[in-house]
């Protein structure tokens, strides 16, 4: 990555413009061709540097639920724990923290009623109290990383 | 919510990504039978109605180096968590902020915001920043590094028979 491609991605993580030539615009503010940003946002894409290039939804008004879960696993069974819950196809991420509560995830579903159930369902499997935190405001939505 | 059915089938088909091509909602129209104006038009709707908040990149962390994330947790007085939140929230390097319930005696938090950085370190800094012009710093907290990502699925929102998968 140079320092172009840096340029490149900072520029669209602010936005990409719904026109008939978008790359052609975004191009001329960065001082390159058409051409060469579809090649360069293609391989970013590629390598993995960026996970996707497209629409960002708001989930809510899409329809759906979330809520943000944490358990204390014990040392001892911190694998077996993370993957009982990992292999729930409702929970959408998960991150060992380092405190007594080790394991935090989101859960993604259709419904809230599905939220409570999956709740439910992880401490009768892992026979652990689930800290359920749902989102009661949210005070920003943005996320900018400086490349 | 006003979205039909060549809205939905145009999320659809976006979701995944938009086409890396000189004219990519034309190239959309193709794959959907709509024309290159009706994609255009459409999409506008849907970011004035707030179904899509933008269209633009989301990045790996990892990949541009931001190797440390921590989860940052205060316990404020109610009547003063809005406003904390919204000041917590103007900061740049502040990727989310939202209001959770407490959860009992053993955890009392109520503010959640997150911070990207290099390395430990650097959050640190940018943390202690942010207290001192916040002045939270009388406020019980704490500061939850990731120690290691299990999983992260990727963005699936929609299908056309409006199934949501992920947050």
């Amino acid at each position: 990555m140079d320092d172009i491609d840096r340029h490149i991605i900072n520029s669209l993580q602010e936005g990409f413009p719904v026109c008939d030539r978008p790359y052609q615009g975004v191009a001329f503010k960065l001082g390159l061709t058409e051409s060469e940003l579809i090649d360069r946002i293609q391989i970013l894409l590629d390598n993995g540097t960026l996970t996707r290039f497209g629409p960002l939804y708001n989930a809510e008004l899409m329809g759906g639920a979330f809520t943000l879960a944490a358990v204390s696993a014990p040392q001892d069974q911190f694998e077996r724990i993370a993957g009982i819950i990992n292999a729930f196809p409702e929970v959408a991420h998960n991150y060992a923290r380092d405190h007594r509560l080790n394991m935090w995830f989101v859960i993604a579903t259709e419904t809230p009623a599905q939220i409570q159930h999956t709740l439910m369902a992880i401490e009768q499997q892992t026979g652990l109290a689930v800290y359920n935190m749902p989102k009661i405001n949210e005070y920003f939505v943005g996320l900018k990383l400086e490349a | 919510m006003i979205v039909d059915g060549w809205d939905q089938k145009l999320l659809e088909a976006i979701q995944q990504g938009l086409p890396i091509s000189p004219r990519p909602y034309a190239r959309l129209g193709d794959l959907l039978g709509l024309s290159e104006n009706e994609v255009i038009e459409r999409l506008d709707r849907l970011k004035q109605i707030g179904l899509i908040k933008r269209m633009g990149v989301i990045v790996k962390h990892r990949s541009l180096g931001y190797l440390a994330n921590a989860m940052i947790v205060w316990d404020i007085p109610d009547h003063q968590v809005q406003e904390v939140g919204r000041q917590i929230s103007e900061f740049e390097f502040v990727n989310l902020c939202y209001r959770r319930p407490r959860s009992g005696q053993d955890w009392p938090y109520n503010l959640y915001c997150m911070i990207h950085g290099k390395n430990r370190e650097s959050v640190l800094k940018k943390f202690n920043f942010l207290e001192q012009c916040c002045q939270t710093q009388s406020f019980p907290r704490e500061i939850l590094f990731s120690v290691r990502c299990f999983k992260q699925r990727g963005a699936i929102y929609y299908h056309s028979d409006q199934e949501l998968a992920d947050g």
